[in-house]
């Protein structure tokens, strides 16, 4: 970011409040104090670097002894700011259940097979475009004890890094037309209006004929703004 | 302008995928930020996270972003004593979390402190916070960001000061919600 740019505040009117009763987790756990403003210094503008490997294809990654289970897909997608502008080197971290609904997590005792050909994670860095491309499989929806015959919605994990610590994120990603989704309090609990932001769009340009259907998931992070002052 | 993409939580199983060494992979970063090669003051911060029920926080993830001991941030490909300044850690089932670095230096007219996230189950949008040095009194009394937070709150950014097994320890516990409640910031 240069000297002349700001960062934008956090728009709280797109993220779900920290206290929501209907997730039940975040009773205990949400913070109740106001926030409190500072200014964006140089901690908050930076963000560390990374020289990763690319360890995008979770349908390879994970592979023991053949190909994991379930439909192949692709997730892409750019990252962006609000001013649409790409954002590159912005470290995108993914983990997800398997086909069946299952985390290898050591914690995750559903009743649900574990795929010895899928691990369930990956990570990239965006290009110069802003662009990102995982393969994998589409995950399960899996129950959990938030109320009696609660299920998530088959999601995918999303962690950014980039370009700066105060525009970090973390989300999911969900499908188009599931069902479980008006269901789903960690979905439901995010405002209205922002809650598309969530969901994959099907594209046939991101499928590839004949090997994975694509889905088109874009995110926007906090973006700079000019100064009056910049020339 | 478009829409800012949402906040989720970070769930219960975050760990494989993104600090995956337990399950035997590479991760792209660890809780040790500084080996001897790093110049500085070494030093563990360490700590618990607790809920607004004083009750151990057993699945939460903690980032940390610091200057190295010059005051300076290393935002461009490491140097040859590897330090990033980044680091990440969980916290075990009683809630503890602990990293090995140095202490920062002073820049930009700020005290040293450590920018931290804090990521959980139930924690809807992650939370910034900083440690602060609470022997660096003089320094921290000049701090413009510890001069925003109201002064009866502000004891919750100072990590105490210990020595144990021959090495400096800085204590520093969050928490989340409740009468203790860490000062948290909108960045």
């Amino acid at each position: 970011m240069s000297e002349h740019e700001r960062l934008t505040a956090r728009d709280w009117s797109s993220h779900p409040p920290f206290v929501a009763p209907a997730y039940k987790s975040s009773v205990p756990r949400g913070p109740s104090q106001p926030l409190v403003t500072i200014p964006h210094g140089e901690g908050e503008l930076t963000a560390p670097w990374f020289a990763v490997d690319d360890d995008s294809d979770l349908c390879r990654n994970g592979m023991a002894n053949g190909a994991p289970l379930g439909e192949r897909i692709v997730v892409a997608g750019r990252v962006l700011d609000e001013c649409d502008r790409p954002l590159a080197r912005v470290l995108v971290e993914l983990w997800q259940a398997n086909a069946a609904g299952r985390y290898i997590h050591g914690n995750d005792r559903h009743d649900a097979p574990i795929d010895p050909n899928f691990f369930g994670k990956g990570h990239c860095l965006t290009d110069a475009d802003g662009r990102y491309r995982f393969l994998t499989i589409r995950p399960g929806a899996y129950p959990w004890g938030n109320s009696p015959n609660a299920w998530r919605p088959p999601h995918i994990h999303f962690s950014l890094l980039g370009p700066c610590f105060a525009s970090r994120l973390v989300t999911q990603m969900y499908f188009p037309g599931d069902p479980l989704l008006p269901h789903d309090p960690i979905f439901t609990t995010v405002p209205e209006a922002a809650r598309d932001r969530l969901v994959a769009r099907l594209s046939f340009d991101v499928t590839e004929a004949d090997w994975a259907l694509g889905y088109q998931f874009d995110m926007v992070l906090r973006g700079a703004h000019a100064t009056p002052t910049e020339d | 302008m478009a829409g800012q993409t949402p906040s989720q939580t970070v769930g219960p199983f975050f760990h494989y995928g993104l600090m995956p060494e337990a399950y035997g992979k590479a991760g792209v970063t660890s809780n040790v930020l500084a080996d001897d090669r790093v110049s500085g003051q070494p030093v563990r911060l360490e700590g618990a996270v607790y809920d607004g029920t004083g009750a151990a926080v057993p699945d939460a993830m903690i980032e940390i972003w610091q200057a190295d001991a010059g005051g300076r941030y290393r935002a461009g490909a490491p140097a040859n004593d590897g330090f990033t300044g980044f680091g990440r850690a969980g916290t075990e089932a009683d809630g503890r979390f602990r990293f090995d670095t140095i202490v920062p230096g002073a820049a930009n007219g700020e005290a040293p402190h450590v920018n931290v996230i804090v990521f959980a189950r139930g924690l809807q949008s992650h939370a910034f916070t900083r440690i602060y040095f609470a022997d660096l009194e003089a320094a921290n009394r000049d701090d413009p960001v510890l001069a925003l937070v109201p002064e009866s709150r502000r004891p919750t950014l100072l990590a105490r000061r210990t020595e144990a097994g021959g090495r400096i320890v800085y204590r520093f516990d969050i928490h989340l919600q409740g009468d203790r409640e860490t000062v948290f910031f909108d960045v």
